[in-house]
């Protein structure tokens, strides 16, 4: 039966190429020098330097935090590429200028930005290692006041709005892996949705790693205004090598009064091999402050790739009646390991939050579930609700719940619920006792498992995700 | 119904097999035609469930010699999809629960793998519900049934229900009911057997596993056979039934000792 299923679910990793393509990089190694090299590379103005060197110098100050439940050896900073680019990285004002090799690679990962293939409903900034090479729709969306660009533009074009809200949300000292990301960020996204305008269509930033030794900085920064609302989606993938890469990205999210912003992620990094040899490091710092009354923020994150996880999207709730939300699919295989949960902080009074976490683990691979709900002293009415199921393929992976609840006042409510289940032998053979196949038996568990997350994505993404984690059980069962 | 000339649809041969190395069947022989009703009775332990398991294709059982006919066709090459494609149909003594699954979802997956099998259009969501909403009728099953996850949180009847929901929709040659009467009360007991009587037609077979007699006076066996030490035993009409429920199987044990005596 093992071999059966095998036969059925392998399927190699399909993203794992990697582009030819000429690079303009620095050399490795981090210093003050570097990062100085790489704020005059993006033309930056003076205060970015400063804010750079702020982060670098108090990273300097920090240790690596050790406290997540995950092993790997010591990453040596100074092995590492902080700035690779492809070659001409002035971004050109048509699609059909960008380099075709590089149109290519994104067309292979099924994102086209062609004009003439291009998703009708999606607009798209897409991101290869270090640089932004490709936003579509940008002047439609302007048409609207939408502003959607990549970060380095942002930096430039739209400097007060930048100034204003980069590193409001994490400081640039907030942990380890932020205060790297703040010191030698290279690209990222920048979305603002000026008052009361729902934005037209989905955005959405695509990841791409190429280059075997770089290590992946992104910084997305999304600015709701009062009254409006966006959606947006990030995709991840990268090249098979059997080293491993370090990607440490901070996302910052801002809701001013009413506003919404929905953050999907469905993200495939490379995992490293059956023998755990490879794969990205994902570390990543998440957060969104609902700042304004009534203002809404909601992640929605699939997480099937990467050798290991770290990263808690959180939502810090300061506006009275605002809501957070966090609904995650962790999926774990071979020896995988993934430390992820979320924060919500609740400091402004009737404050919502809902947790719905999903951990899948199969293989030799670590899931594990960490969460803070907090409460604060001033958070009158708060709500919390949480759910975390954890689901076991065979008998040799692990998975764990680490929840934590604070509270400051006794008005709030807070409810967990967790739960355990296995895909066994038993259950399979129920399946094929009935005439359905194990390739069809374990995605529609893993489906229903996973539905009250998927139920959250958007429709395109609702579906590839369910695909993508089929996939990825890779001789897994049995 | 016993008929001479009848097609055998399954046949066993001095079947023996093992599970984690410890021998559970040792030389069975069994033989099963067209139209016909088979019930195994036997004390726990005697390796009846683990005969039906091995005969659905279960893979934690090993066959270590015999062999297994099914339509002419070697049984034990196939895997368990390709048997139950083939018309074999085991209703679980415990059904399993699967979370998350719609038990509808379950039933139309179930039904269209059969009939590509057979190479059949699948049905589309609308002409299966019209189908299935026929079979719930059948068995006084409540539609709600349907929306609900694949035997989670349901009572013991209503697994035992849902069992015979998918056999009158899969439609099998042959249907293995492995203690399909316990934990069901009188009334849900008098749903289930009607369903089955319903669905036995002069092509199919039944093989009704049970510890009781009481089943078999709601479906009919043709023979009735006794297990033991994972061989059967003896073989006779449903007034074998009978005479165990007022004897027990001591009474079978020294008969066969006795016969073997002499």
């Amino acid at each position: 039966m093992t071999a059966a299923i095998q036969n059925l679910v392998n399927q190699p990793y399909k993203y794992g190429f990697v582009t030819n393509i000429e690079s303009d990089t620095i050399p490795k190694g981090l210093s003050e020098d570097v990062i100085r090299l790489i704020s005059a590379k993006k033309e930056e103005p003076e205060w970015m330097l400063e804010f750079r060197l702020r982060a670098y110098r108090q990273w300097l100050k920090m240790t690596e935090p050790t406290w997540q439940n995950a092993t790997y050896p010591a990453i040596d900073y100074q092995d590492i590429i902080y700035y690779s680019a492809p070659k001409v990285t002035e971004k050109k004002k048509s699609l059909d200028e960008v380099d075709p090799e590089l149109l290519d690679t994104f067309e292979k990962l099924g994102i086209p930005l062609s004009e003439q293939k291009r998703l009708t409903n999606v607009a798209v900034d897409a991101i290869f290692d270090s640089v932004s090479v490709a936003t579509t729709f940008k002047e439609k969306l302007a048409e609207q006041g939408v502003i959607f660009c990549s970060i380095s533009e942002a930096i430039r074009e739209y400097p007060d709005l930048v100034r204003k809200y980069l590193g409001s949300v994490v400081p640039v000292a907030d942990n380890y892996f932020a205060a790297l990301n703040s010191a030698v960020f290279s690209d990222g996204s920048f979305v603002y949705i000026p008052k009361g305008t729902r934005c037209p269509m989905e955005l959405s930033t695509y990841f791409r790693i190429n280059n075997g030794e770089t290590g992946q900085f992104e910084r997305t920064l999304i600015v709701a205004d009062e009254g409006s609302h966006v959606s947006y989606l990030e995709g991840c993938t990268a090249p098979m090598y059997d080293t491993n890469q370090l990607h440490a990205a901070v996302v910052e999210l801002v809701t001013l009064d009413n506003a919404e912003i929905k953050y999907s992620t469905v993200q495939n990094w490379y995992a490293g091999d059956k023998e755990g040899k490879g794969g990205i490091y994902n570390f990543v710092t998440k957060r969104g402050l609902c700042q304004g009354v009534n203002s809404k923020i909601s992640w929605t994150q699939v997480e099937t790739g990467s050798a290991i996880t770290w990263k808690y999207p959180s939502c810090v709730l300061v506006g009275d009646n605002s809501v957070g939300e966090f609904y995650s699919v962790a999926l774990t295989n071979h020896y995988q390991q993934a430390d992820t949960g979320t924060k919500m902080v609740h400091i402004g009074k009737n404050t919502k939050s809902t947790i719905v976490s999903k951990g899948i683990s199969a293989g030799k691979s670590k899931n594990s579930y960490r969460g803070l709900v907090k409460f604060g002293p001033k958070a009158e009415g708060a709500r919390n609700y949480s759910q975390c199921d954890s689901m076991l393929i065979g008998d040799t992976a692990q998975a764990n719940t680490f929840p934590y609840i604070q509270v400051q006042n006794n008005t709030g409510k807070v409810e967990h619920e967790a739960s355990t289940s296995k895909i066994g032998e038993d259950q399979l053979f129920y399946f094929q006792q009935r005439g359905i196949s194990l390739e069809d038996a374990v995605s529609m568990m893993i489906s229903g498992f996973c539905k009250d997350v998927f139920n959250q994505l958007p429709m395109e993404f609702a579906v590839e995700a369910d695909r993508l984690l089929s996939l990825k059980l890779e001789g897994s069962v049995g | 119904m016993i008929r001479e000339n009848s097609e055998v649809i399954l046949s066993i041969q001095d079947l023996s097999a093992e599970v984690d190395g410890n021998p559970i069947l040792k030389g069975l022989t069994l033989e099963i035609k067209a139209g016909e009703v088979h019930a195994i009775m036997g004390p726990n332990g005697s390796g009846k469930s683990t005969l039906s398991k091995i005969l659905a294709g279960h893979p934690a059982y090993t066959v270590t010699s015999g062999s297994v006919t099914f339509h002419g066709k070697n049984l034990l090459e196939m895997e368990a999809e390709e048997r139950a494609k083939s018309g074999i149909f085991l209703a679980f003594q415990y059904p399993l629960e699967i979370p998350g699954v719609s038990n509808l979802d379950f039933l139309r997956v179930a039904y269209n793998a059969k009939r590509k099998h057979e190479g059949l259009e699948e049905l589309d969501a609308f002409d299966f519900d019209e189908l299935v909403q026929a079979k719930l009728e059948l068995l006084k099953m409540n539609p709600s049934f349907l929306s609900r996850s694949v035997n989670e949180g349901f009572s013991g009847g209503e697994k035992k229900r849902n069992e015979i929901l998918q056999m009158a929709l899969l439609e099998p040659k042959l249907a293995i009911l492995d203690e399909i009467d316990s934990g069901l009360d009188i009334d849900a007991l008098k749903v289930v057997s009607s369903g089955v009587n319903a669905l036995t037609t002069p092509d199919n077979a039944v093989l009704l596993i049970t510890h009781y007699q009481r089943l078999l006076n709601y479906i009919e066996p043709d023979y009735v056979h006794v297990m033991e030490a994972g061989r059967i035993l003896t073989t006779g009409s449903k007034e074998l039934a009978h005479e165990l429920e007022a004897r027990g199987y001591d009474w079978v044990r020294d008969e066969e000792v006795e016969a073997i005596a002499r």
